[in-house]
Parts: C-alpha cells; sequence; structure tokens
C-alpha cells in the first residue's frame, strides 16, 4: 500500500516538476525581452539593466529555476510587476469563484447525466432511449461558449428587452454575503458547464450500464428474486461506477485549470479568466503560477482516484 | 403429483434477425424430491427452457403451461414470478466466478436472498448464512463470510452458488451446467454435494448438461433435448441401457465417454439446424442415420413405450440396435521403438511474480518433466487446471523458454538455436488451438489464415499457394469452394479444422494439440477425433495430445502422461493406465470421468401408444 | 471415411461477412440520422471550396470592411437583408462570406490535426501495447503525463510565449489530442495480444512487425476509424475554442472562432443577435453532425457491437389463453 501510494506521489511529483520546467524554461525560448515588457519603451539602457537584476534574469536559467523552484515550495510563486502584487495572493482571491463554478456545476451535472444514462441503458432501443442518445449528441456537440452565449441572448438580454430580469448577466457575488444571490449568479454559468459535461457522463454511464447488465451476476441477482430497483441500483450501478469516478476525478481536476471559457463568458473572475488576461498582458509569472497551480490540481485528483479505485474494487486489494 | 409440470411449453425469441424456435411444444413432468436430467447439446433449448419457465426472459413469447405449487407460471406477474425466486425456485448457473458479483463478499450475497424474501435482522442472517455455508462444505464459514469471491477456488465459489441457490429452502433447484466450468475431480464433489442436499433438505433438483456419463451416474428421470425439441424422455436407467430415439444413441455412441477398446467413435454427420426456420417434418431427419422417407415430410408421433420412455421418431421399435464400430482395420503400424522426434529432460520452469503490494514471489509451474515422444505415436498430456500441461506445451514448441533442462526437437537443442534456426525450427513443431473463437483472426479471410505458414516462410504464392490451401482444405473436409469466407461464417468444429489446416501446411513433425476439442459439442468432438486419428494414418503424423478429459485422451493416445502439480506423476501405455492405474491420483481421477453403462440399442421395448398423429 | 462429413455452412446461415466494404456501406446508407449527417458535412465542404465564388457573387471579400453600408450611424452593425445575407460584423465585414472562408480553416485544422494525432496514438498505443515490458511502462508514463496536463492552460501559456498563429493551434490540437486514443488503442493490442490467434502466428514464426500490421492492425480499424471521426469535432470546437480565447488563428483570417469572439467583446451579440447564431449553429451543426456520423459509422462496421437493439414489435403473450 505504501509502495502504491508513494509511486503515485511521485509520479505526481514528476508531472509537477516536467510542467514547471515547461513552462518557466518557455519563456525563455520565446521571443521578448522580460525587462523591457515590464518597463516599457521609454526606458533607458540602464534602467533595463537593473530591473533585469531585480528580476535575476541576469543569472543563468538553470539557477533562476532552482532559486524559483525553492520559493515555490514555500508559497511564494514570485512577483507580477504589472499588478504589483505577488503572485500566489493573486490566484488564491481567484480560487472560491473557480471551485464554486467547478463543484456546483459537478453536482448538477452529476444528477442530470447519471439518471439519464442508467434510463437509456434500462430501456434500450425505445424511445426514451432514443431521446437520451440525442441529449447525448447535442451536448456533446455544443461548444460550450457557444452555449453560453445563445443561453445569455435568450436567457438575459431578451428577458431584459420585454422588462424584467430573469438571470443576471453574469459576475459573481460571493458566498458569504447571501447564499441566493451567489447561487442566482451561478445558475446560468452552472448550467452551461452541466450540459456538456452531462452529456459526456450520460454516455459513459449508458456505455458502462450497458456492459454490466448483460453480465453473470446480474442475472444470478434476478434469480435470486431481487428488486429490479435493487438489480439495477445495487449490483449494476455498483459495478458501472469505477470508471465513472475515474473520469469523475480528472474531469474536476481538470476544470479546475480550465473553465476558462465559461469565465470569460460570463465575466467571472476566477483562475481561468486570470490566465487569459495574462496572456494578454504578457504577464509571465502569473502564468507559471497559474499553469503549476492546474498541474496541481490534477495531480493531486489523480491520487485521490487511484485511492478510491482500490477502495472500491476489492480485486485490485 | 409432479412438483414441476410443463404441457406444450414453446418459447420464441424475437432476435434481429428472426424470430428464434428456442423451445417448441415441450413437456415433461418431475417427481418431487428426484433429479431430473436435461440433457442436450448447445442449441437444444435447454437453458432457455428453464429461464423461460422463471421469468428470467422477459423478451420473449412463452406459451403452453407449466403448473408448479397449484399454479401455472406462464401466467403470472413479473412481481410474482420475483417471489418465487430465490425463495421457492433457486437456481445455480455455469461459471460461479461472473455469477457472483465481484464487489460483494459472497455472506453479503447470500443474506441479501434472505432480506428480499423475509422480515430478518442482520445478526439472524448471518448465523443463518453461516451455518448454510457450513452444510454446503466450506471451512470457517464464520470468517470467510466476509472474503469475496476472488478470494475463492472455482470449486468453493460453486459450493458458495449452492449455499445461495438453498439457503431458503427451496422446492426446486435449477442447476444449469453446474459443474462445466470445474476440474473433473472437483465436479464430482460438487455433484455429490447437490445429491447430499436434495435428500437432506427434499428439494428437487434440475440438472441441465451436455455430459451425458454425469447424468448416468445421478439422475433418476431424463429428458432429451435437440433443437428445441424433446426428443426421448422416460427413467435415466431406462433411457441410457437402451435408448428409443436414434439421437440419444448416436450421442452416447459419439461421447468419448463410452468408449469400448477395440472400437472407434461413430460421431453424428452434419451440423445441428439453425432455430430460425421450422422443418417440415423431424428437426432430426437430416442427420438421422436410421431415417426414413417420411421422416423429412412429416412431423413425427409422440411414441410412448411399456417402460414409461417417450420417444418422438417415426421409428415404432425405436433406435436401431447399436452395433459398436470395429477398430479400421488399417490401424496405423506403430514401430516398435520409434525415432525420437521431441525429447524433454528435466525441465523446470519457474516465474517470477510480484505485484505492488506484496514481495517477488516466485511460482514453480514445471518441476522436473522426463518425456519423450516418438515418431509416429501420439502420446498424451493429461492434468487438471493448474498442472502445467499448457506450459510444458508452449515450451516444447519453443515459445516459452524453460527455466532449466534440456528440450530437444529432431535432435536440436532449443536452447541453444540462434534466431534463423529457431525460425526454421517452426515448421517442424506446430500447435493446434483450445479455443475455436480466439485462434483465429476474424478480420482475415480463411485461405489467407491457412497459407500464414507458406507466407512466413516463403515457400509459395500466388496461384501455387492457393493450390496448396485448397488441397489443405480437402484434406480436413473443408469445402475448398470458402477460401475466402471469413471465420465468423463457419461454426466451431469447422474452425477447428481450419486451425489443424493451418499446422499441418508445412507438414510438421510434431502437432501440439492443445485441448483441441475442449470446446466442441460432444457430436462434433467425435468427428475432429476421428479428423485427427485419420490425418495420422495418412501422413505419419506425431501428436502430443493435451487434455483434461481422460476419455478423450483414450481415444487418441498410445501412451498417456498423468501429470499433477508440476510433475508426472504416471507415464503408461493407454490401455495399462486404464486396466491398472498405479499412481494414487490417477485412480482418482479415472474414478471421476464417468463411464456409461453399455447400452444394447432399444429393441426390447414394446409400443404402448402413440399420440399427436394427425 | 469416417468423420468427415458434408460442411456446407447451412442455407439459412446468415453470410456475415464482418468489415466488407459493401455492407458497411449498405448498413450506413439504412441509418437515416447517419444519412443526414453525412449530408450536412458535405454542405459544409461545399461551402468551404465555393468560398471564392460566395465572395464573387456577393461582392464582397471576407475582409473588407463596409463602413457606409454595413454599419448603421452609431457603428452598430447591419442585419441579415439584401446587400448582407447573412449581415455585418462590428466590422462591417460581410458574415456570410467570413462564414464560408472559416468553414476552410475549421475543417482544414479539425480533419488534419485529428488524423495527425491518430496516426501518432496508433503508434503510440500499439507499440505499448504489444511490446509491454519497459517500453509499455515509458510509452504510458509518458501518455498518462500528456494527459496530466492542463492543456488549455498550457496552450495559452505556450500562445503567450509565440504569438498566435494557425500552425501552432494545430500542434497544441495534435498534442493534446493523442493520448486518450492511444490509451485505448493500448487497451485493445492488450487484449488482443492475448488471443490464441496472435500466439499462432507466432508459433508460426512471423515476426513482431508482421504480427502487428496483418494479425493485429486489421482488428483494430473500426476503433481507429470511429476514433478519428470523433476525434474531428473534437479538434474543430477545441480550434474553435482557442480563436475564442484570442489565441488561434490570427484576425483578419476568418475563423469561425474568431467569428464568435468578436461577438461576444462588448456583448455585442447582445444587440447584433445574428453574430452568434450564425457561426454558433454552423458550429453546432458540423460537430453535430461529425459525432452522428462516428456513432453511425461505428454501428455499421461492426453491428454486434451495437448497442441498440432493434425490437420487434412486441406481440402480447399468449399465456393466459385456456
Amino acid at each position: 500500500m505504501i509502495r502504491f501510494l508513494a509511486s503515485r506521489v511521485g509520479f505526481g511529483a514528476g508531472v509537477l516538476l516536467v510542467l514547471s520546467a515547461f513552462v518557466f524554461f518557455l519563456f525563455f525560448v520565446a521571443p521578448g525581452d522580460p525587462a523591457r515588457m515590464i518597463a516599457g519603451d521609454k526606458a533607458t539602457e540602464s534602467q533595463l539593466q537593473q530591473i533585469r537584476k531585480n528580476l535575476g534574469v541576469d543569472r543563468p536559467i538553470v539557477v533562476q529555476y532552482g532559486s524559483f523552484m525553492q520559493k515555490a515550495l514555500s508559497g511564494d510563486l514570485g512577483f507580477s510587476y504589472r499588478n504589483q502584487q505577488p503572485v500566489a495572493p493573486i490566484i488564491l482571491r481567484r480560487i472560491p469563484v473557480t471551485l464554486s463554478l467547478v463543484l456546483g456545476g459537478a453536482l448538477l451535472w452529476l444528477s442530470i447525466g447519471v439518471p439519464i444514462g442508467i434510463m437509456s441503458a434500462r430501456h434500450v432501443g425505445s424511445l426514451r432511449d432514443r431521446l437520451g442518445q440525442a441529449f447525448i449528441l447535442v451536448g456533446l456537440s455544443f461548444p460550450t461558449f457557444v452555449l453560453g452565449m445563445m443561453s445569455l441572448y435568450l436567457l438575459y438580454f431578451m428577458p431584459k428587452q420585454a422588462g424584467f430580469t430573469l438571470f443576471p448577466a453574469g459576475g459573481y457575488k460571493a458566498l458569504s454575503s447571501d447564499p441566493l444571490i451567489w447561487a442566482w449568479h451561478l445558475a446560468l454559468p452552472w448550467t452551461t458547464l452541466a450540459l456538456t459535461m452531462a452529456a459526456i457522463y450520460a454516455r459513459l454511464t449508458r456505455g458502462q450500464m450497458l456492459d454490466v447488465m448483460g453480465e453473470d451476476y446480474i442475472r444470478t441477482a434476478r434469480a435470486k428474486g431481487l428488486s429490479e430497483r435493487r438489480v439495477v441500483w445495487k449490483h449494476g450501478l455498483r459495478a458501472a461506477l469505477t470508471p465513472l469516478v475515474t473520469q469523475l476525478g480528472a474531469d474536476i481536476a481538470l476544470l479546475l485549470g480550465g473553465v476558462i471559457v465559461i469565465e470569460q463568458v460570463y465575466g467571472l473572475q476566477g483562475v481561468g479568466a486570470l490566465a487569459v488576461q495574462a496572456v494578454a498582458n504578457q504577464d509571465r509569472p502569473i502564468i507559471i503560477g497559474v499553469v503549476l497551480l492546474g498541474g496541481l490540481f490534477i495531480v493531486i485528483a489523480n491520487i485521490v482516484v487511484d485511492l478510491l479505485y482500490v477502495l472500491l474494487d476489492p480485486r485490485v486489494r | 403429483m409432479a412438483i414441476l409440470e410443463a404441457k406444450g411449453l414453446t418459447v420464441d425469441i424475437p432476435t434481429e434477425d428472426g424470430t428464434v424456435h428456442a423451445v417448441r411444444n415441450v413437456s415433461f413432468a418431475i417427481r418431487p424430491g428426484s433429479l431430473f436430467g436435461i440433457a442436450g447439446e448447445s442449441g437444444s433449448g435447454k437453458s432457455v427452457l428453464t429461464q423461460a419457465v422463471t421469468g428470467l426472459l422477459p423478451n420473449a413469447d412463452i406459451s403452453g403451461e407449466v403448473w408448479f405449487e397449484g399454479r401455472n407460471l406462464i401466467g403470472l406477474s413479473q412481481e410474482e414470478m420475483r417471489r418465487l425466486r430465490g425463495g421457492r425456485i433457486g437456481m445455480i448457473f455455469q461459471d460461479p466466478l461472473s455469477s457472483l458479483h465481484p464487489f460483494y463478499t459472497i455472506g453479503a450475497q447470500i443474506a441479501e436472498v434472505l432480506h428480499a424474501h423475509e422480515t430478518i435482522g442482520a445478526a439472524e442472517a448471518r448465523a443463518r448464512v453461516v451455518d448454510m455455508l457450513g452444510k454446503v462444505g466450506i471451512p470457517s464459514p464464520a470468517e470467510r463470510f466476509d472474503d469475496y469471491p476472488h478470494q475463492f477456488s472455482g470449486g468453493m465459489r460453486q459450493r458458495v452458488m449452492i449455499a445461495m441457490a438453498l439457503i431458503l429452502k427451496p422446492a426446486l433447484i435449477i442447476a444449469d451446467e453446474p459443474t462445466t466450468a470445474l476440474d473433473v475431480t472437483v465436479q464430482a464433489q460438487i455433484v455429490e454435494l447437490l445429491d447430499a442436499m436434495r435428500r437432506d433438505f427434499g428439494t428437487t433438483v434440475i440438472l441441465i448438461t451436455h455430459d451425458l456419463g454425469l447424468l448416468s451416474s445421478v439422475a433418476d428421470d431424463v429428458m432429451v433435448m435437440y433443437a428445441g425439441n424433446r426428443l426421448e424422455y422416460g427413467r435415466a436407467a431406462d433411457v441410457f441401457r437402451a435408448p428409443a430415439h436414434p439421437y440419444t444413441a448416436g450421442l452416447l455412441r459419439s461421447t468419448p465417454a463410452s468408449y469400448r477398446p477395440g472400437t472407434e467413435l461413430a460421431p453424428i454427420g452434419g451440423r445441428p439446424p439453425s432455430l430460425l426456420a421450422t422443418p417440415a417434418g423431424c428437426v432430426f431427419a437430416p442427420r438421422c442415420p436410421e431415417a426414413l422417407a417420411r421422416c423429412a415430410n412429416e412431423r413425427p408421433p409422440l411414441r410412448v413405450y411399456d417402460d414409461g420412455v417417450e420417444s418422438l421418431c417415426w421409428l415404432e421399435a425405436g433406435a436401431g440396435r447399436a452395433r459398436p464400430v470395429a477398430a479400421a482395420a488399417t490401424a496405423a503400424v506403430k514401430a516398435a521403438d520409434p525415432e525420437p522426434v521431441a525429447e524433454i529432460e528435466d525441465v523446470y520452469l519457474t516465474y517470477q511474480t510480484g505485484s505492488f503490494f506484496g514481495a517477488k514471489r516466485s511460482l514453480e509451474v514445471l518441476k522436473g518433466i522426463d518425456l519423450t515422444v516418438g515418431r509416429g505415436e501420439t502420446v498424451g498430456l493429461v492434468g487438471e487446471s493448474g498442472c502445467g500441461k499448457s506450459t510444458l506445451a508452449r515450451i516444447v514448441a519453443g515459445l516459452v523458454p524453460a527455466t532449466s533442462g534440456r528440450v530437444r526437437v529432431l535432435g536440436k537443442d532449443m536452447a541453444s538455436l540462434n534466431a534463423r534456426a529457431w525460425r526454421k525450427m517452426r515448421r517442424e513443431v506446430q500447435l493446434v488451438f483450445q479455443d475455436p473463437f480466439g485462434s483465429l483472426n476474424p478480420r482475415r479471410r480463411v485461405g489467407a489464415i491457412i497459407g500464414d505458414p507458406f507466407r512466413l516462410h516463403g515457400i509459395a504464392s500466388g496461384e501455387e499457394r492457393r493450390e496448396k490451401v485448397r488441397r489443405l482444405m480437402e484434406m480436413v473436409g473443408l469445402n475448398p469452394e470458402h477460401y475466402n469466407r471469413f471465420p465468423a461464417e463457419f461454426s466451431g468444429g469447422q474452425r477447428q479444422r481450419i486451425g489443424i489446416a493451418r499446422a499441418l501446411a508445412l507438414n510438421p513433425a510434431l502437432i501440439i494439440c492443445d485441448e483441441p476439442v475442449s470446446a466442441l459439442d460432444v457430436s462434433i468432438q467425435a468427428q475432429v477425433l476421428n479428423l485427427l486419428r485419420e490425418l495420422q494414418r495418412d501422413l505419419g503424423l506425431t501428436y502430443l495430445f493435451i487434455s483434461h478429459d481422460l476419455s478423450v485422451v483414450r481415444h487418441v493416445c498410445d501412451r498417456i502422461a498423468v501429470m499433477q502439480g508440476g510433475r508426472i506423476v504416471e507415464l503408461e501405455t493407454a490401455e495399462r493406465l486404464f486396466a491398472d492405474p498405479q499412481h494414487a491420483y490417477t485412480r482418482t481421477l479415472l474414478s471421476a470421468s464417468k463411464t456409461l453403462p453399455a447400452f444394447a440399442g432399444g429393441g426390447e421395448r414394446v409400443l404402448v401408444e402413440t399420440r399427436g398423429l394427425a | 471415411m469416417s468423420g468427415i462429413a458434408a460442411n456446407e455452412p447451412s442455407a439459412e446461415a446468415e453470410v456475415v461477412q464482418r468489415g466488407s466494404f459493401a455492407l458497411t456501406v449498405r448498413r450506413l446508407r439504412r441509418d437515416t440520422a447517419s444519412m443526414a449527417a453525412l449530408c450536412v458535412i458535405l454542405a459544409v465542404i461545399l461551402l468551404a471550396v465555393v468560398a471564392p465564388w460566395v465572395a464573387g457573387i456577393t461582392g464582397h471579400s471576407p475582409i473588407e470592411q463596409f463602413r457606409e453600408t454595413g454599419l448603421s450611424p452609431a457603428g452598430i452593425p447591419v442585419g441579415p437583408g439584401a446587400e448582407f445575407w447573412l449581415g455585418t460584423d462590428q466590422l462591417g465585414r460581410d458574415v456570410l462570406v467570413r462564414l464560408a472562408y472559416g468553414a476552410r480553416v475549421s475543417l482544414l485544422v479539425g480533419v488534419f490535426a485529428s488524423m495527425l494525432a491518430s496516426l501518432i496514438a496508433v503508434v503510440v498505443g500499439t507499440t505499448a501495447g504489444y511490446f509491454g515490458g519497459t517500453v509499455d511502462l515509458v510509452l504510458s508514463r509518458l501518455t498518462d503525463l500528456v494527459m496530466s496536463v492542463p492543456f488549455l492552460l498550457c496552450a495559452l501559456a505556450l500562445v503567450s510565449a509565440f504569438g498566435p498563429s494557425l500552425m501552432l493551434s494545430v500542434a497544441v490540437i495534435v498534442f493534446f489530442s493523442w493520448a486518450p486514443m492511444a490509451r485505448v488503442i493500448r487497451g485493445q493490442v492488450i487484449s488482443l495480444r492475448r488471443q490464441d490467434f496472435v500466439l499462432a502466428s507466432r508459433s508460426l514464426g512471423a515476426g513482431p512487425l508482421s504480427i502487428m500490421v496483418v494479425d493485429i492492425l486489421p482488428n483494430l480499424a473500426v476503433p481507429i476509424i470511429v476514433y478519428t471521426t470523433m476525434q474531428i469535432p473534437n479538434s474543430i470546437v477545441f480550434e474553435a475554442t482557442l480563436s475564442f480565447l484570442g489565441m488561434g488563428i490570427v484576425p483578419p483570417t476568418p475563423s469561425w472562432g474568431g467569428m464568435l469572439a468578436d461577438a461576444s467583446s462588448n456583448s455585442l451579440y447582445l444587440v447584433a443577435w445574428w453574430l452568434i447564431f450564425v457561426p454558433g449553429t454552423a458550429l453546432l451543426m458540423t460537430t453535430l453532425a461529425f459525432n452522428i456520423l462516428g456513432d453511425g459509422l461505428r454501428d455499421a462496421l461492426d453491428p454486434k457491437s451495437a448497442r441498440t437493439v432493434r425490437r420487434l414489435r412486441h406481440r402480447p403473450k399468449a399465456g393466459a389463453k385456456p
């Protein structure tokens, strides 16, 4: 067990190392002079030299990387000259937004997608199944930002034109101030996120359930005289759970780093929006910080999922 | 008063390709407390019948009547059927590993039956489950309650299934091929357990199997099914001693379990019919050696005889007296001291295994094997699963290197071969595999598959290759015009023939047959075994024949090596082995494999009644 | 002669020549949804091909700005009408013409990136799955690594370093798409490798290359075709997303993602609905069509694995009849 955990953590650390090295060294092969970008066009050469010394860019790359990693491990992710603030707090401030979006969305897409998948699988070939499959196809094909913009148009703009406010235009209101307002502002973003993801989970669930329901132990469960509901939920779903859990872990992690599109469309000041701004501003320290954070989420999620796997499947133990 | 009585049961299953007539107008009555056998090959409808009756086939069209405990099961609602299942009717299936839920403990799964049908507390349920586990022979049942199915052996798992089926003391148990997936010695134990439970609880048992030897030893009554029809029915002793229907007679004659020295297997020619079409006459007529002209055109009536045996046949006197087929006069002349083709000396094979959780372990699969196979001989390797016979085959074939010891084929040491010589050696040793479905690439045409040896060794190409392939196909009894078809279009027996043709292509010195007939129906087994013998006679082949079935091995082998736990425990000529086994394990194996009683044909019966004549 | 009985496959035996081209086409033709999807795809291809012709007919080039006729005095784009069939965008450019040229980008990137990703996935997956051992370990870890990377963020990082371009977009899409497919292929190859027919080929003396090409690859044909087809809409959406975030195609070259990005800046689309509904519907229709076709292809190529069971009309049970 310890060996297993150790190997997973080791792998995760490796991923982070590669990621950080990749993003760090990236900026050194990229065109552009960081000092000039910070100081502007009117700076004199001596001023640029001073800035370079402050940034530490006159040292060899590997040394810079080493010192960066050292500081990162203690929580110091560098300094953003654009915002004149350390990177870490900037990012941390954005996390609640992204977290609310992703976790709320996850709850929503699971409660929509999984039952649809089960229903489709139980009534294979029927109208219900065809409807389920249509939902899956449309959900998979709808690019998130298109869905987001269309939703805003139909559910914010048109009611607004008619004189009332059905849903707000976006923006984020903290949970601590008023949960209802918080949820109302997140309603459209949640739905947009959930519809695309629900389709993925519906398809996954449907496929898994179809596989599982054809297994011999389902036949045994029926032969024991168990009710059909028990057979489907206790025996069927339980067996189909593992790939779902794996996918869920991977998705949450990925999204924590990447609900960029939804944040853009709805004007939510989350981690993704921060990344986009940083690209526009060429603010490299922030970009590095965000990428590392994204990688960290994924590594943690992978380890959690692996542990869950061991819990769920006794054969692995 | 029968506990289960069926009248005119018909089951149709709608599928994409049409309606499958799985069960056609079957009637039977089962005496309480008896063991009722349903015999038949694959596609006979024996499993469908019981599953339809217990409501496990909701998509099927079922007509007729099935009376159980005063009620007609056919008209019952899903909910009422559900209550019967587990409570009054228990079921046991073929593969206990896949039939048990892998993620729940066996104790929980058995207790589930109790909770589903009675209101009972957890502690009391656990006590009853532990008690039942003890009765079926699971050691330390209280501790093993919390174990998962993968922590048990095959035989133990089947005991768990039996416990699960019996826990509510149902009136009827349906056991669908309960022993097929188990080793021979374990099979005997399970059957004994079923019989013991039957006597202790007074349960009636329906035993569905293709193994006639098994039925002849335990069944009270038997029903023989073919393509959905009930062809014969009566007391087991009567039916097996003197079958009334030609199909039953043919089955008995072709099954290796009824071997008598000096005779050959007489297979049933042809293949089972498709269940989509309804034939005009008797469903067995195309393959029946005693068919009359009217058999093909008119449905046969039901003949009832004085000893209670019923047969669906036009023959009034029943199947003709079975003549044991004499061994072919031109038996292969075996040299007294043939030159060795394969010499295996003191071979060991040890696997290193390790997992994330445990330390590395070494597994000794073969512990010192000595064996010689002479030219023109057939040497059999017999043993149960895990004894190492398949591994030994792969070593001789050169696919796996031995950890120590020497393997010489045609005088050359396998270990000393370089890559090129190894490739050349491929022409001398070939394999025929067990699984007719997995051993042929489904995406390649049969002609290409058989022609592979030629392609790989650059021997023939183009038209010359095609010619050779066609000749090979004829040699194994396939129609050479089917050159361009895919394996999916052939039956199991035909696919084995394709595999044999592929092995023959380069005229190897040694052919290793790894369980070549185990996955085939009984009547087809005989066809393939006879083919193998014939090819050996005509081409002077040498076989190393691997099987778990002693009776199969008896037919084809000159010498037999019995393996247990990685060692050869006995090596003898076939006849001496069966007549006078020396080793205790050989004796156990022999007593576990059933031989059928000699049968004499059905001439002594008196026809009492004929029903169903138009 | 014993045992060699007549072995004709009986007359009723279905001739299931799996993988046969003609049969697949026939099954596909019977699937109305797939046929409709195919029509849509062909329409989009057509649109892309005749883009210059469309520009000629309307008299507008894709980058030409028509400030007088295309924008209202307040600077709001003009809606669909006689002059501009699908309206104009914020710079007075003809939406229809841009849509047609944008189709080129989407299709080119989508198809090309998918095929490249597929190729990499097949090579990596087959090698890892067949050889096992260290090779598998290294390749699997590599695949895991690529899948562990937050792709959009990395794409952002790359773009911020090198600036947006078409080549970069394609490279990014390919880099992040091959890994999931490689994992699937590896799984398939591992289970194929265990089959007896591979062992048979090995025992006949076939080398690894021969086995991989002759034995394993034909069995991978179905997953490869289906996955590549399914990958195309993913690539198209990926590219559109990149363009939407300002990281893909450089303006003024039209791309559907870029058009949507222009529409969302300053929430312009709220007053000019056609600016999202036109490219948005085009994007949706295209991806939907490819997804449906992919599903249909899978069912047509290997009907036994079809997850739909077409039920025959269910007749009432005869059970209760006296």
